[in-house]
C-alpha cells in the first residue's frame, strides 16, 4: 500500500520532454517504456515531443486516405510509417505537440472508451486554459474547435493496461501538409490549430506545461517534472 | 471477447499473437484487438495450450463471444500428454487428480472475465439456436455430435456455463438419452460437484422471501400499514443482515485540520454557492481510498467476487420519517467542492421526493451519519450488494493527550474528534483490510490535502 498515494489520493506522472524525435524512434522508445512500466521500473510517464513530417497508418487505416503519391511525399520530405495504434491515417509534423502517455491504468480505469474520453477531456481542459473552446463530436474521437479538428487521438493499450501512443495537438503546424491525407478518414472536415483559433502565437513550452497538467489531472495523477 | 469498456459492445480481432498448439503463460498477450481509435493486447486468462481459435483475424464479434479455447490441463501433465492434448484437443476430460486451486476451471474461455457476460451467455444458451449450439460446445464435441448424428441442443451441459463437455456428449450417445450421466464421472468433473446443488437449494429456502412475523394487537394500539419506503427498508435490512456476516471496526479521527480548511475556505465556498460539510470531506477521502481497497468496493455474488469498476458513494439521508440513500456516482472524479454541491443537491431533492430511480441505485459503498444528533457512533447494516458501510459518529470537542513536538513532553489539548465505524461483510473483507482502510481514512482526513 502506497502511503504517499493514499494521502494525496494520486500517483505521480513524470513528464519527459524529448524535443524533435523521428516517428520510428518514438515507436521504439515507447515499446521500451511500456515494458519498463509493466515491470515497474519507471513511474507513469508522459512523453512530450514533436515529429518531423510523417504520415502514419493506424490499424484501421484505409490506404486511399493517403492522398500524396510517393513522389509527392519524397519532394515534401514526408515519411510513411505503420503506427501500431488504433485509428486511421494521421499526419504529424513540426508545430504539432505530440503527447504519449505511458500509463499503467488502474482497475477502475480499465475502459478503453473512458481512456479516450479522458484524453479528449484533458485536451479540452488545456485548450480552455489557453483560451480556446474545444469540444467533442459524437462518434468522432478527437477534439474540435470552431475552425475544425484541432487534436487527433489514437492509442494502444498493451498487456497489463499499459497505454502508449496518444494525442497530437495542432499548435502552429503548416496546415497545408494535411492536404496530403484524409485525416483520420474523416472527409469534409477542416483542420485548425491553436494559433489560428487564437489569432496569435503561443510558445510550445507553455502549451506543453498546460497540457501536461491537464493530462495529469484527468488521469488522476500528480504532475511532476 | 473481453469487455474492454462499459460502452464497448464489440471488438475486431486484428492479430493473433499465438496459434493453435502453442502454449501460453497466464497474462501473456495472445491477441490484439481493435475498436475505434484503440488497439489493445489481450492477455491469456490462464496458462495452458491453445487448442482452438474460433474467431479469425479481421472478424468483428460481440463482447462475450468465445474467441479461443485454452486447455489448462496440458500444463499439469508431462510433455507427452501435453502433446496428445494438443493433437486431440480434449477440453474437459476429468483430470486424474483434482486440479490445483489456482486453476478453478479446466477450461477458461477469455469471455468469462465478468460475471455479467457469463450470465448473459447462459441466457442466450438456453435458446438452442445455431449460435447457442456453437457457444455451448467445443469443436471436438461438435465433431463427435456430427459423427453420431446427435443434436447438441438436446444434450445437458455440465461444463462451465452449461457448456456441453466431451463427457456429456459421450454419455449421451452411450445411454441414448439426455441427462443420464454416470454419477461417478459426474462427481469427478470439477464442474458438477453435487455439493453445489445442495448449497443452492439451501440458499433458496433460507434466503426466500422476507416474511415479517405477526404479533397480537393489544387494546389502545394503533395499526397502520407500512408505507413503501418502510416496507422496502425492512426487507432490505433483513436480507442484508441475513446474507452478510457483519463485523464492525472503529477508529477515532481528529477533525482539527478539516475545521481549519473549512474556516479558511468558507468565504470562497460561499462565493461558489457551495456548502462543504464534514460528510463531503469524508466522501472525498473515502472515494480516493476505495480504489486501493477493491474488496471493500466490491461484493460477493454467488461464488464470484465483483470488484466494482467505479466508486459510487451512497449517502443515507434522513427523511423523518424514513430513510433514503441517494448515490454520488464516480465520486472519485469529483473535487471536494463538487462533492459538497452534489450532496446538497441530492439531499435536497431526497427530502422533496424528487430523486430519479437511477439516483438511488448502483452504490458501491455507503456512508451513514448516526452522529448527526450527538450519538457517539452506530453499528450500521451493510446495504445488500455491497461490502461495507461507514458510520460517522458525533464530532465533538474533547480533551486529548498529545506529545508536544518541541519539548517532547505530553500535553492536554482540546481537539475536535469523532469515532467512525466500518461495518463490513466478513465473507469478503477481513479485519486487517478494514483496519488498513480505517487507518488510511484517518491519515487522509487528519492531513487533508489543501488542493482537494
Amino acid at each position: 500500500m502506497n502511503r504517499a498515494g493514499i494521502v494525496s489520493g494520486q500517483v505521480p506522472l513524470a513528464v519527459r520532454r524529448l524535443g524533435k524525435v523521428a516517428y520510428r524512434d518514438a515507436v521504439t522508445i515507447q515499446d521500451k517504456l511500456v515494458r519498463d512500466r509493466r515491470d515497474e521500473r519507471i513511474p507513469d510517464t508522459l512523453l512530450l515531443l514533436q515529429h518531423p513530417h510523417v504520415i502514419t497508418l493506424g490499424s484501421s487505416s484505409d490506404p486511399s486516405h493517403v492522398l500524396a503519391s510517393s513522389d509527392q511525399r519524397a519532394s515534401l520530405g514526408i515519411e510513411l510509417c505503420e503506427a501500431g495504434r488504433g485509428g486511421d491515417v494521421t499526419y504529424h509534423g513540426p508545430g504539432q505537440l505530440v503527447g504519449y502517455p505511458i500509463v499503467a491504468l488502474e482497475k477502475r480505469r480499465h475502459d478503453l472508451h473512458r481512456y479516450l474520453r479522458d484524453l479528449e477531456g484533458a485536451l479540452i481542459d488545456g485548450l480552455a486554459e489557453l483560451g480556446v473552446q474545444g469540444h467533442r463530436l459524437q462518434g468522432l474521437t478527437g477534439v474540435w474547435a470552431s475552425g475544425g479538428k484541432i487534436a487527433a487521438i489514437g492509442v494502444r493499450v498493451s498487456s497489463g493496461w499499459i497505454t502508449s501512443h496518444g494525442f497530437a495537438l495542432n499548435v502552429a503546424p503548416d496546415l497545408s501538409y494535411f492536404a496530403t491525407i484524409v485525416p483520420c478518414g474523416i472527409e469534409d472536415r477542416a483542420i485548425t490549430s491553436l494559433d489560428l483559433e487564437l489569432g496569435h502565437t503561443v510558445a510550445m513550452t507553455e502549451v506543453e506545461n498546460v497540457m501536461a497538467r491537464a493530462v495529469a489531472e484527468r488521469l488522476g495523477r500528480r504532475f511532476f517534472v | 471477447m473481453p469487455q474492454m469498456g462499459e460502452s464497448i459492445t464489440e471488438g475486431t480481432v486484428s492479430k493473433w499473437l499465438k496459434s493453435v498448439g502453442q502454449s501460453v503463460e497466464r497474462d501473456e498477450p495472445i491477441m490484439e484487438i481493435s475498436t475505434d481509435k484503440v488497439d489493445a493486447e489481450i492477455p491469456a486468462p490462464a496458462a495452458g495450450t491453445i487448442v482452438s481459435i474460433e474467431v479469425d483475424e479481421g472478424e468483428t464479434v460481440e463482447v462475450g463471444t468465445i474467441v479461443a479455447y485454452i486447455d489448462t490441463e496440458g500444463v499439469l501433465s508431462d510433455n507427452s500428454s501435453a502433446a496428445s492434448v494438443a493433437t486431440e484437443p480434449v477440453l474437459e476430460t476429468p483430470a486424474p487428480t483434482p486440479p490445483p486451486v489456482e486453476i478453478p476451471d479446466p477450461l477458461v474461455p477469455p469471455a468469462s472475465q465478468t460475471v455479467d457476460s457469463t450470465a448473459e451467455s447462459v441466457d442466450e444458451e438456453s435458446v438452442p439456436t445455431e449460435d447457442g449450439v456453437r457457444s455451448r460446445s467445443t469443436p471436438v464435441v461438435r465433431r463427435i455430435a456430427e459423427e453420431h448424428g446427435v443434436d447438441i441442443a438436446l444434450v445437458t451441459g455440465t461444463g462451465h456455463a452449461e457448456r456441453v463437455t466431451k463427457q456429456d456428449i459421450l454419455s449421451y450417445i452411450e445411454v441414448g438419452k439426455e441427462g443420464e450421466v454416470d454419477p461417478t464421472t459426474a462427481a469427478t468433473s470439477p464442474q458438477s460437484t453435487p455439493a453445489h446443488s445442495e448449497v443452492s437449494d439451501l440458499w433458496k429456502t433460507f434466503y426466500g422471501q422476507v416474511q415479517n412475523p405477526e404479533f397480537p394487537v393489544r387494546e389502545g394500539d394503533r395499526v397502520e400499514p407500512m408505507d413503501k419506503i418502510r416496507r422496502l427498508t425492512a426487507e432490505h435490512m433483513v436480507v442484508a443482515k441475513r446474507v452478510a456476516p457483519h463485523v464492525h471496526s472503529f477508529i477515532e479521527i481528529d477533525f482539527t485540520a478539516i475545521d481549519r480548511i473549512r474556516k479558511d475556505s468558507k468565504e470562497q465556498w460561499q462565493e461558489q454557492g457551495a456548502r462543504v460539510s464534514y460528510t463531503a470531506f469524508v466522501v472525498w477521502a473515502v472515494s480516493r481510498l476505495l480504489p486501493e481497497f477493491p474488496q471493500i468496493n466490491g461484493t460477493v455474488a454467488g461464488n464470484n467476487i465483483i470488484y466494482r469498476g467505479s466508486v459510487n458513494i451512497g449517502i443515507a439521508v434522513d427523511l423523518d420519517p424514513g430513510l433514503i440513500v441517494p448515490v454520488i456516482r464516480d465520486a472519485d472524479n469529483l473535487s471536494l467542492v463538487g462533492i459538497g454541491m452534489k450532496i446538497t443537491d441530492l439531499a435536497g431533492r431526497a427530502r422533496s421526493r424528487q430523486l430519479s430511480p437511477d439516483e438511488i441505485q448502483a452504490s458501491t459503498f455507503s456512508i451513514t451519519n448516526p452522529g448527526v444528533l450527538g450519538t457517539l457512533v452506530g453499528l450500521p447494516i451493510i446495504p445488500k450488494g455491497t461490502a461495507a458501510i461507514l458510520g460517522t459518529g458525533a464530532i465533538e470537542k474533547q480533551v486529548v493527550v498529545i506529545e508536544d513536538n518541541v519539548s517532547g513532553t505530553d500535553a492536554m489539548v482540546i481537539r475536535k474528534r469523532g469515532v467512525f465505524s466500518l461495518g463490513y461483510d466478513h465473507r469478503l473483507v477481513d479485519g486487517a483490510d478494514a483496519a488498513r482502510f480505517l487507518a488510511g481514512l484517518k491519515g487522509v482526513l487528519e492531513a487533508f490535502p489543501e488542493d482537494a
